[in-house]
């Protein structure tokens, strides 16, 4: 079991399309992240940046820039690329260096400003690049990925297209309590599945969106947050695991498995090890969990995170989001935030985004889609090239 | 009509011909296979090989699933004048237990594809520059 560190503060700035410099979204996540903590600028000691890579300089040295801009204090820096995982090694950075006892208290943020319509590769002819090549040989783009899961869910478990447009219709609901959402529109069954298909059997409506937004998180060892007489929501676990090899579940932006014509397959798929590690260190397991954070990049894979995170055996999570287990309400709501469904995606700042809601959920602070008497929460995420994400927080 | 030359859009591959193959690598150390070709170190963790031979893989496999796209994927993708949906299946290869993604051959049914079904590997046209026509690899369902 690892030492806990504290969350000392919160703080986001709404999802949308606001067509504004990232960092502007960064500074006032930080600023409410303080406020929230009751702390200022000048008390930090290190910024932890997610790092984006889609607005140039500025965003690969995230940690940084937002220490710029929030105005040089001397605070050192570091910044974290993982995909969509980079928000949790921003959060293992920064529990790294107080669980080392080099610093007590840090600021991690994140934020994001995306382009429109399916996310490209970068420019250029980059012929040994697999995110390259997926493009140019077979036009495989990330909803081919997303597709490919949930036929498989229909052809071995018997999913429905109404199974996965209900993932969306509940996530919807729960979006519409969520003032940081992008998205606060309910939507009933018959209009997700009258949406255009993208990616056969998925529809526009249970894609996810890109979006701009930010989220910040101000940690602190448990001394310092005792020495400011605060009770603080504690992250008992990161798990930021790669895969074992052979790694044999198709996975972006890849477009073979490993071979496991000499090595057998590890007994957990890639997915399964993330939760399981986190659960490891944190000395808890499913059966703990109040809610949980997964990222549904599209409402079917919400279904296969039921499994990889253990809430059921495979080939169960329909039962579960059929009997409303997931939704408000139920045994153990999925994505209360509304989840990627309800915010699309802003890369750096998703993986921070589903500890601010983790956060508001156990401290009772999570207004109209809050999970009654949250004890603890868990969030699931996979950054492309092998980036594991799951982070446990408890009362 | 001068008819196009004709090249495969990634050199080395895959073979062309009647039965075409995938071309992958074997590590000479630990037998295991690699698609693409892995050729300077292995990628088992528990093997250091550095010497490859390079083999021609199954070109028979299982579906392993399959989507039909709808819209136009974004560059380097290049599509023609006329964007015509497509569809891309995961084959699971038998003796390499390992799955290899790629368009279903042209003229094949979204709807007459199944997981499990078997499929075999051929040469189709990805697309067409002004002189050459551009090869990739393709599933296509083994008529039973």
């Amino acid at each position: 079991m690892a030492k806990e560190v504290a969350i000392l503060g919160v703080g986001m700035h709404p999802w949308g399309k606001w067509g504004k410099n990232f960092v502007e979204y960064g500074i006032k996540a930080c600023n409410d992240a303080l406020d929230d903590a009751g702390l200022e600028w000048n008390d930090i000691e290190v910024v932890a940046g997610a790092e984006t890579v889609r607005n140039g300089y500025a965003g690969y040295v995230a940690g940084a820039t937002f220490a710029e801009a929030l105005g040089w204090s001397g605070a050192r820096v570091s910044t974290s690329y993982a995909a969509c995982a980079s928000g949790s090694q921003a959060i293992n950075n920064a529990r790294a260096m107080i669980l080392a006892d080099m610093a007590d208290v840090v600021l991690v943020v994140g934020a994001d400003t995306t382009p429109k319509g399916f996310l490209a590769p970068n420019a250029g002819e980059r012929w040994n690049d697999p995110d390259w090549l997926r493009f140019r040989l077979m036009g495989c783009t990330n909803p081919t990925y997303f597709a490919l899961y949930a036929r498989r869910r229909m052809d071995l478990y018997g999913a429905t297209e109404e199974d996965f447009a209900a993932v969306k219709v509940k996530n919807a609901r729960h979006g519409m309590a969520n003032p940081n959402a992008r998205y606060h529109k309910e939507f009933t069954m018959e209009q997700v599945l009258a949406s255009p298909m993208v990616a056969d059997p998925l529809r526009l409506f249970e894609i996810c969106a890109t979006s701009d937004g930010a989220a910040a998180v101000v940690i602190s060892s448990m001394e310092f947050a005792r020495k400011h007489n605060v009770d603080p929501v504690k992250i008992r676990a990161v798990s930021t695991v790669t895969p074992r090899y052979p790694q044999t579940t198709i996975d972006m932006p890849y477009f073979s498995t490993d071979s496991a014509a000499t090595v057998d397959a590890p007994a957990l798929t890639f997915k399964d090890s993330i939760a399981q590690a986190a659960y490891e260190e944190a000395g808890l397991g499913p059966e703990d969990m109040s809610l949980a954070e997964v990222y549904d990049l599209s409402s079917a894979l919400e279904l296969d995170w039921y499994e990889n995170i253990g809430l059921c055996p495979k080939g169960d999570a329909e039962k579960l989001l059929r009997d409303g287990t997931t939704q408000l309400g139920g045994r153990i709501p999925v994505n209360p935030s509304g989840g990627l469904a309800c915010f699309g995606e802003a890369v750096p700042a998703q993986a921070l985004a589903q500890v601010c809601e983790l956060t508001w959920q156990l401290r009772g602070q999570a207004g109209d889609r809050q999970v009654e008497g949250a004890k603890a929460g868990i969030t699931a995420n996979v950054g492309l090239f092998g980036h594991g994400s799951s982070v446990i927080c408890s009362v | 009509m001068t008819q196009k030359a004709v090249a495969p859009s990634i050199e080395g591959w895959f073979t062309t011909g009647d039965t075409p193959h995938l071309i992958g690598t074997q590590c000479k150390t630990c037998r295991t296979y690699f698609f693409p070709k892995q050729d300077l170190f292995c990628r088992n963790p528990s093997c250091r090989g550095t010497e490859f031979d390079e083999v021609e893989l199954s070109r028979t496999g299982k579906i392993w699933s399959y989507t039909e796209h709808y819209y136009q994927p974004p560059e380097p993708y290049i599509s023609g004048d006329d964007f015509e949906p497509y569809t891309i299946a995961a084959v699971e290869l038998d003796k390499e237990k390992m799955v290899i993604l790629g368009q279903v051959a042209n003229g094949v049914a979204h709807a007459d594809l199944t997981t499990g079904q078997e499929v075999e590997l051929v040469v189709e046209t990805l697309y067409e520059e002004d002189e050459t026509e551009k090869t990739v690899w393709k599933w296509k369902p083994i008529a039973s």
